[in-house]
């Protein structure tokens, strides 16, 4: 822009319509339209009124990172290092359907599950970015309750959404909102907690009931005519898995999400050449998921969760890492689920209680597709 | 949970083994009981039974999987009928991954195919209603456990007036398909636990020939592990006085008379071709459904140009011996190598009720514990393609 003449900037600057204009103009942006546009990702005035009005509205709330609205957050590097010495970087993609179901929406989800992704590396989770990919036609009022219900899960986790990108595509392109979350978090100095370092000594616990999400998904998606109000279990792990590695040497954690706790277990017994016998008996299921499992086909070990770990901790501390999940809100039905043998490696079994044993092997396909 | 955790109680298990242990012994031959359905196959595998048999009784995992004996070609025909421009293709989610010769559902599916899982030919008929400008086809599959569900929705469909629906029928029915395994590997079965929700609808009377002709046990089962214990315990009493007669574990499903109401709908809408292919067994005499006359507006094989082509099995797929329990699946030349549920070759390893799937996922563990020399002799070495780790997500 060519600078403006002293004459002309004189006199128009003075000018009370435009000192008027001028401030209207720095107004925040307000979203008149009932539905997401194209426009609201074209990069212009549409597009600032959406990232004012709800955007930052809904998560900027105590979050100053974000209100600079730079091209990029600037992280202090020494707050970072007085928590540890290394960073856990993740990113995930949330796309399910529905949107929003009993008990977490795709917002609330977005936001815990990168955290919990950093949480079972043993770090603390600090910071968030968002990527909105929305598709043209989704009512406004639902954009802004997933983006309040994310704002809300962020400040109740204490962790900042500090950056963000939102982009609109045509009906058709998507399916209403897709969210990517990339999450950094600190490591602190002397914690290694790794897939690999399960023990054959080591017991196995979980931290709650099984399959409530995937029952919940499906429940929500209203194409079985099945009645239920099992909500999902969405939440954030990392004040349960910091309480665990603070009182106990766990060996490792895993959050168990798609695929289910099945998933996890082969992944730790082939990430530690370990055999994992796991006694079904032990296996915390809500009667209700029991049943939903015995109508459908399906089994509780397969079905996805959003906010349980499974940790590896040797047999000496189980009762101390038992009291510690217990004690947490997120605890309560924790259960020591299997344990840990030599032999067969990389092999998980389960104990069906006849005296007979059974593989227990991840799923070939999905069981239930967009699930997280 | 109630009415289920009643039959999966271990202690009442534990008495029940060491009763078929007994007569195991008293017996004293080998034995070779053969579970007919699928079903069963699955919950001797889920629960870990096969391990806890005595070492003379033998089980023999039979046809009873719908999806396992469906041969190529009709699945071949399914992605025709598919791949259609605006076909809706409704199926049961166990059929989406059998191979046929080109591809499975799945890859109909992926290549842009409207292939739908749906859990009951309702749900198919529903979405013909509310889309009535696209033709739904029902993708009809099993024994008369689901036959009689879509007999009853094609009535309802021609009582609705629904014009843009119509059914796939691969409905096969027990009775000749025992008769025809009996005639081929009769000799060395000794006895059948029999299907149970089959049952429900036949009733008991059509396996009389089983022990009139034939002069074997069959005792109808339910699902649970403390019912196929019992049935087993029944079957080798049986064997054990003498014995061959037919009897009814499962009696809070099954009646005698079977279910007339869910029978007459069948008979109505149904009657036998006059043979039919199953994968690994070949062709059976009146052995499967199609829909009768009046009913012929809602057969999809008359509405849709289908290539009807018999396909043969692949050659290293062995999946016929499994079937008729001449071998076990392990036994196989390409089990757990070529042929894993990832990439099955039979169809054995896609549905769960398959033996080969119920081996390969639950049973491996019996097959590494009590037949090393086996396993390493039926096993061909790795080809180099195999050899490469599966990658990381």
């Amino acid at each position: 822009m060519n600078a403006p003449t002293k004459k002309g900037s004189g006199t128009v600057a003075k000018s009370p319509l435009f000192e008027r204009m001028e401030k209207h103009r720095r107004r925040a942006g307000r979203v008149r339209d009932d539905v997401v546009v194209l426009a609201h990702g074209g990069g212009g005035k549409a597009m600032q009124d959406l990232i004012d009005d709800l955007v930052v509205r809904e998560l900027g709330r105590d979050n100053a990172l974000l209100e600079t609205r730079e091209d990029q957050a600037r992280l202090p590097l020494e707050a970072l290092t007085a928590k540890g010495d290394r960073l856990a970087f993740t990113t995930d993609s949330y796309v399910v359907s529905p949107l929003e179901f009993p008990g977490a929406d795709i917002g609330k989800l977005a936001v815990n599950g990168t955290i919990n992704d950093l949480a079972v590396g043993g770090a603390t989770p600090l910071y968030l970015s968002c990527g909105l990919i929305l598709e043209e036609g989704l009512p406004i009022a639902t954009l802004r309750r997933i983006l309040r219900s994310m704002g809300k899960a962020a400040r109740e986790a204490g962790v900042h959404i500090v950056t963000g990108d939102t982009k609109v595509v045509a009906r058709g392109a998507a399916d209403g909102c897709f969210i990517n979350t990339a999450g950094v978090g600190v490591i602190a100095e002397g914690r290694d907690v790794s897939s690999g370092k399960v023990d054959e000594e080591d017991v196995i616990l979980v931290n709650g009931y099984l399959g409530d999400h995937g029952a919940a998904i499906l429940v929500a998606r209203g194409e079985l005519q099945l009645d239920s109000d099992i909500p999902s279990d969405c939440a954030a792990l990392h004040t349960l898995t910091d309480a665990l590695t603070s009182a106990v040497d766990v060996h490792a954690m895993r959050d168990v999400t798609r695929g289910g706790l099945a998933a996890v277990l082969n992944e730790l017994a082939l990430g530690s050449e370990v055999g994992i016998v796991v006694d079904e008996h032990a296996l915390p299921v809500r009667t209700e998921v029991k049943g939903f499992c015995e109508v459908l086909g399906l089994d509780p070990i397969h079905l996805a969760n959003e906010g349980k770990v499974a940790v590896a901790v040797p047999a000496s501390q189980a009762a101390e890492a038992l009291a510690v999940m217990k004690a947490h809100p997120l605890g309560e039905r924790a259960s020591i689920i299997g344990r840990c043998r030599a032999e067969p490696p990389g092999v998980v079994t389960l104990d069906t209680g006849f005296g007979g044993e059974r593989i227990l092997d991840v799923l070939v396909g999905e069981q239930l597709p967009r699930i997280c | 949970m109630k009415f289920v955790d009643e039959f999966r109680d271990p202690k009442l298990g534990k008495q029940l083994l060491q009763g078929i242990a007994r007569l195991a012994a008293e017996i004293d031959r080998p034995l070779k009981l053969m579970e007919v359905c699928g079903g069963h196959t699955h919950a001797i595998f889920r629960f870990g039974l096969e391990a806890l048999m005595p070492d003379n009784v033998d089980l023999v995992h039979g046809p009873g999987c719908p999806v396992c004996v469906l041969p190529v070609g009709r699945v071949d025909d399914a992605v025709a009928i598919a791949e259609h421009p605006n076909v809706v293709f409704a199926t049961y989610g166990d059929a989406m991954r059998v191979p046929g010769s080109k591809k499975s559902l799945l890859g109909a599916k992926a290549e842009g195919c409207d292939i739908r899982t749906v859990y009951s030919p309702v749900d198919a008929l529903a979405i013909a209603q509310a889309e009535p400008d696209k033709e739904v086809v029902f993708f009809g599959l099993g024994f008369e456990t689901t036959t009689p569900s879509t007999a009853l929705t094609v009535k309802q469909a021609a009582a609705l007036g629904v014009t843009n629906f119509s059914v796939f029928s691969n409905h096969i029915t027990i009775v000749p398909t025992l008769k025809a395994l009996l005639d081929s590997a009769g000799e060395n079965i000794d006895g059948f636990v029999g299907p149970g929700h089959v049952s429900m609808v036949i009733g008991l009377q059509p396996y009389e020939f089983v022990t009139r002709d034939y002069r074997k046990p069959i005792v109808v089962s339910g699902f649970e592990p403390l019912d196929v214990l019992q049935a087993i315990h029944m079957v080798l009493t049986q064997i054990a006085a003498g014995e061959a007669k037919v009897e009814n574990q499962y009696t809070r499903v099954v009646r005698e008379g079977g279910n007339p109401m869910a029978l007459q709908a069948l008979l109505e809408v149904f009657e036998l071709r006059s043979y039919f292919e199953w994968r690994g067994l070949g062709t059976i005499n009146h052995s499967g459904l199609q829909l009768r006359e009046p009913y012929a507006a809602f057969d999809a094989e008359k509405r849709f140009a289908v290539p009807q082509l018999s396909v043969a099995d692949p050659k290293a797929c062995q999946c016929g011996e499994v079937l008729k329990g001449a071998l076990k699946p392990w036994e196989c030349k390409v089990f757990g190598t070529a042929c894993t549920p990832e990439t099955p070759i039979g169809s054995c390893m896609v549905s769960s009720e398959g033996a080969c799937a119920a081996y390969y996922n639950y049973g491996r563990l019996s097959v590494l514990k009590s037949k090393p020399e086996a396993k390493a002799a039926t096993r061909p070495a790795p080809r180099p393609s195999d050899e490469q780790p599966e990658a990381a997500e």
